[in-house]
């Protein structure tokens, strides 16, 4: 439950921002990480910016994300053919 | 990143070797749970070295009686239930909000979104089911500073959030203590920062060390943790990178402060843990649905035969349960371990072992 995904604000007005995450776009707030700026890469979590974050280290996090959904879709696809498990 | 994979791999098992006995270290957080389970982290780590999953999955320590109070609520035509997606499932007394099929059950997606629908109908009560850890309690706090400042008079919430460092004290003083070590929540840190861990570093001398989700990160901090007891040291130490800091993030734990205080509550497997749950305070109890509608949160017992309480304390592996993945399985739950994704039972029915 406590999964916070890193992505890129965009915009940002008072406490209310947009943010960016491979393609993937939030209206969050950021009224916990006052001092965060637009093209800055925070944590999201439950619709609040929690923490700002390193631009690599979230670039890994997007990575994994990729490619657990590959995976997934592979594994879905072998069990709706029947096959074994990926 | 396959080097760095080596290296905590060696560590480990340097280190494990050194030590000889068995080693137990708890994993706080479900989503490590999920995440031990996705990356196989089993199967690369010594003989001596075992993982128990702790009491970190909110859903899973929600105690009952809580369950209950909603499901009586959401059978109220006046009420409507904003709920994350994660306690939809949860079984009370009589089902789960799921099977009551009603439409004043509405899954949201932040508390934001609990609030806007109690501007949407000002005829009907918004009950906000506020649960989760540091990371979640946040969001609640600030919309009920919201709801206040903006006069939302139909706002509340039920308050089931939970401090996690109180928990895992009371898990070392209980007599069945056989953690050495546990491996912390990354995003609880976030909020709480590496220096809340403290009073277990320097009360039980127990290494604490936070990690990220991804395979590596949860290799890194074990071997951090090995480390540690192979030298027969306890520190406070993080692999998590720039997100968690020592001191965390203030502005956030004000807020928290600022509407909320401790108090004793029940957690599932584990009792009345002492300021361990959270309840608004006095200036804010309008919108605590407890005073609203004078409700009182009675405890009840855990259905027969399910051991979540003693899986959510590291005493016993999920399979260890009579009901596991015959009478208790991911499509029909008996406990909250089966119900929510980040469960060690869901973990360990999921992937297996």
């Amino acid at each position: 439950m406590c999964l916070a995904v890193p992505a890129r604000i965009i915009e940002k007005e008072g406490d209310k921002a947009v943010a960016d995450a491979m393609g993937n776009r939030w209206n969050i707030r950021v009224t916990l990480t006052p001092d965060i700026e637009v093209g800055d890469v925070v944590l999201i979590h439950a619709g609040y910016a929690i923490a700002k974050v390193d631009e690599e280290e979230a670039k890994k996090t997007w990575e994994l994300f990729d490619e657990i959904a590959h995976f997934e879709a592979e594994r879905l696809k072998a069990e709706q053919q029947g096959g074994d498990d990926a | 990143m396959l080097e760095r994979i080596e290296q905590a791999k060696k560590t480990i098992h340097a280190a494990c070797e050194k030590v000889g006995r068995q080693i137990q270290v708890m994993e706080v957080c479900g989503t490590h749970t999920v995440s031990i389970f996705r990356h196989g982290i089993r199967s690369l780590l010594p003989e001596n070295l075992k993982l128990l999953s702790g009491p970190g999955c909110p859903v899973c320590v929600t105690d009952q009686g809580y369950i209950d109070v909603v499901m009586d609520l959401a059978r109220r035509d006046d009420c409507i239930i904003a709920t994350y997606g994660d306690m939809i499932r949860v079984p009370g007394k009589g089902g789960s909000l799921e099977s009551l099929h009603r439409d004043n059950i509405k899954v949201v997606l932040s508390t934001d979104d609990g609030l806007a629908l109690a501007k949407k109908h000002p005829d009907k009560l918004v009950v906000f089911v506020a649960v989760g850890f540091e990371t979640t309690t946040p969001a609640s706090a600030v919309a009920v500073a919201d709801a206040a400042s903006e006069g939302v008079d139909n706002f509340c919430i039920l308050s089931g959030h939970k401090l996690v460092v109180p928990a895992m004290q009371a898990l070392l003083g209980s007599k069945n203590d056989k953690i050495d070590a546990f491996l912390c929540p990354g995003h609880v840190s976030v909020i709480l920062g590496s220096d809340a861990y403290k009073p277990v570093v320097e009360e039980f001398k127990r290494p604490c060390v936070v990690a990220g989700f991804e395979g590596v990160q949860i290799l890194e901090g074990l071997a951090n943790i090995c480390e540690q007891i192979a030298d027969g040291r306890a520190d406070i130490d993080s692999v998590y990178g720039a997100a968690v800091t020592p001191q965390g993030n203030k502005v956030a734990w004000k807020i928290i402060t600022d509407t909320f205080e401790p108090c004793d509550g029940p957690w599932r497997g584990l009792g009345v843990i002492p300021g361990a749950t959270l309840k608004l305070k006095n200036e804010y109890k309008q919108f605590d649905v407890l005073h609203r509608f004078g409700i009182k949160e009675v405890p009840t017992e855990e259905p027969a035969g399910c051991q979540c309480g003693q899986i959510l304390c590291g005493l016993l592996d999920p399979p260890q349960c009579g009901l596991f993945g015959n009478k208790c399985t991911p499509d029909t739950p008996v406990g909250p371990c089966m119900v929510s994704t980040e469960g060690a039972c869901s973990a360990w029915y999921k992937y297996g072992k």
